[in-house]
């Protein structure tokens, strides 16, 4: 040590400094995890307190009445979810792959600059947007129209994500697939666009997890409803808003059924997201 | 003497006039004569402002193994792109001259683009399998240009292109296995598989063992040898060695120009220019 220290006079310094700040980082990403851990942890305990099978199958009572649930709820979050999917899924990624092989220059630039903006607006004034576009013409509120809203929001963040996954397939695989004579459709869908599968996949389980979180835009498209409904014209129940009324609520249970509900809405997002991953996990490997 | 210079672009010194690359005789030597399959005249490439290749002219002959040789840089694997027209992705390539395959110009508005990339196929100087199994990879092509109509008809084909990369032996039982897995030498081999699938006429490789351990590398350069009889190949090679070991004519580049290109044997115990004789002995490059 003496001797190499001789010869690097700040040797000792820099290497103090170099220990320091990897404790340092291990400190931010362990507080980051605890931080994670403790709301989780919370959400469990509160929640786990009034949840019980009835809860979930059961639909809303007055307050008072016993064998309340939100078992409605659950079933409206499922079905905004796969409207919204079903819409913003497809759109956003096919809008991703033109960001990412045909669109150059300018217009690429510019197109981009749009997308961003676009994730960056207000989930309420989408959700007036869908309300002026699409309730007020139907003449009534409906789970379609909060589906649709819900995957407005969806579309640009899937966008920019599958654009960046599919940047990262190298071009090595698009020349070898020309060179077979794929036309440039072709190549882009299945060669390109399956080789980033995995990682479009994980993009598209990022934008359900936010939109399921969604509540305002609901507010002025699928309202919410009190019964278990599968009519996509109707209003229709959703977690979060059931969570909002239950937690602005004055009544002492009620809060604790907010908690509850939002356990089930974190459970529900952890669900599908380990079954997609598995899904195309085990595609990728066949 | 002129229109040697013209035609062929070998800047002689005092030697006797040669036959021209483009006729269909051939200099004493070789057994049989040889119809061109490409022909490549006064071309220049252009990538923006930069002028790559410089009025290259040169004849391929069909059922032989020609190889372009020359230092890094000279143009070889920009030329040979430009025989499929792999050049057209890169954004702001120009091109002057005419390529024909076959005496139809593959430059031409409203050429099948795709169609010449099956009949000219490509192996790359990385491996670059797809990341599935061994048997989509061969079947890839196989299956977008809709060439076989059942599924044993395609399992057989696959097996075939296998045969002809002499790879079939070491996977035959594990097909279904991912290719990223296998070695490089086998890598390669099933991008040769792949790309025979299609039954080119031409197989163009861009430095196919460079990245190859010597083993892997005798392994394909025997199998080079092997398909020429059934296909024309054409190899861009760093490795002087190895366009003297495979090949039967050799083009030599500098700096965007064709400098010599004549029967391999020739290239390297007589070649007539002088900058190819400082080359194939080392004295550059």
């Amino acid at each position: 040590m003496s001797a190499s220290a001789a010869i690097h006079p700040g040797l000792a310094r820099r290497n103090m400094l170099s220990n320091t700040m990897t404790v340092l980082m291990s400190v931010c990403a362990v507080s980051v995890i605890i931080i994670l851990l403790v709301i989780l942890g919370y959400i469990a305990a509160t929640g786990l307190r009034e949840l019980s099978f009835s809860f979930l199958v059961n639909t809303p009572k007055p307050f008072g009445e016993p064998g309340s649930g939100i078992a409605n709820a659950i079933v409206g979050t499922l079905i905004l979810i796969a409207i919204a999917s079903v819409v913003g899924l497809p759109v956003g990624i096919l809008a991703g792959l033109y960001l990412a092989e045909f669109a150059t220059g300018k217009f690429g630039t510019g197109l981009r600059f749009l997308i961003d903006t676009l994730t960056g607006v207000p989930s309420i004034v989408i959700g007036v947007f869908a309300w002026t576009v699409i309730v007020k013409p139907m003449g009534h509120f409906s789970a379609l129209a909060g589906g649709i809203a819900l995957a407005i929001i969806m579309m640009p963040i899937v966008a920019r994500t599958t654009e960046e996954m599919i940047r990262l397939v190298p071009q090595s695989l698009r020349e070898a697939s020309l060179a077979l004579g794929a036309p440039v459709w072709r190549m882009s869908l299945g060669v390109v666009l399956r080789t980033a599968a995995a990682g479009v996949a994980t993009g598209a389980m990022l934008a359900i997890a936010r939109i399921s979180g969604e509540t305002a835009p609901l507010l002025f498209t699928a309202l919410s409803y009190s019964y278990i409904s599968t009519d996509i014209n109707q209003p229709i129940a959703s977690l979060t808003y059931q969570i909002y009324y239950y937690a602005g609520a004055p009544y002492e249970q009620w809060h604790s059924m907010a908690w509850a509900a939002t356990l089930v809405l974190v459970g529900m997002i952890l669900v599908i997201n380990v079954v997609v991953r598995l899904v195309v996990r085990g595609h990728h490997h066949r | 003497m002129e229109d040697d210079v013209a035609r062929t672009g070998v800047i002689p010194r005092a030697t006797p006039p040669r036959v021209a690359a483009r006729e269909k005789e051939l200099p004493e030597g070789e057994k049989t004569a040889a119809v061109t399959k490409m022909d490549v005249r006064q071309l220049n490439f252009y990538y923006g402002r930069t002028r790559a290749l410089k009025d290259i002219t040169l004849a391929i002959p069909s059922s032989r193994v020609t190889a372009f040789i020359g230092p890094s840089g000279c143009g070889k694997s920009t030329l040979i792109r430009t025989l499929n027209r792999m050049n057209d992705i890169i954004p702001g390539v120009r091109i002057e001259g005419t390529i024909e395959l076959d005496g139809e110009d593959i430059y031409a508005p409203g050429t099948d683009v795709v169609l010449l990339r099956r009949r000219a196929g490509m192996v790359f100087q990385k491996p670059n399998p797809f990341p599935r199994s061994i048997f989509d990879n061969v079947a890839y092509g196989l299956r977008i240009n809709q060439m076989t109509k059942s599924k044993s008809e395609l399992a057989d084909r696959v097996e075939a292109s296998l045969r002809a990369a002499a790879l079939w032996d070491e996977v035959k039982d594990r097909l279904k296995s991912s290719a990223v897995d296998l070695s490089g030498g086998q890598q390669q081999r099933v991008c040769i598989a792949r790309a025979l699938a299609v039954e080119p006429e031409v197989v163009l490789m861009d430095e196919p063992t460079s990245a190859l351990d010597p083993l892997a590398t005798q392994k394909i350069e025997e199998l080079i040898v092997e398909l020429k009889t059934r296909y024309t190949i054409i190899i861009v090679t760093h490795n002087m060695q190895q366009a003297a070991r495979v090949s039967d004519r050799t083009a030599f580049f500098w700096l965007g120009e064709l400098i010599e290109y004549n029967p391999t044997e020739k290239i390297f115990t007589n070649p007539e220019n002088r900058m190819t004789e400082d080359y194939v002995t080392g004295r550059f490059g």
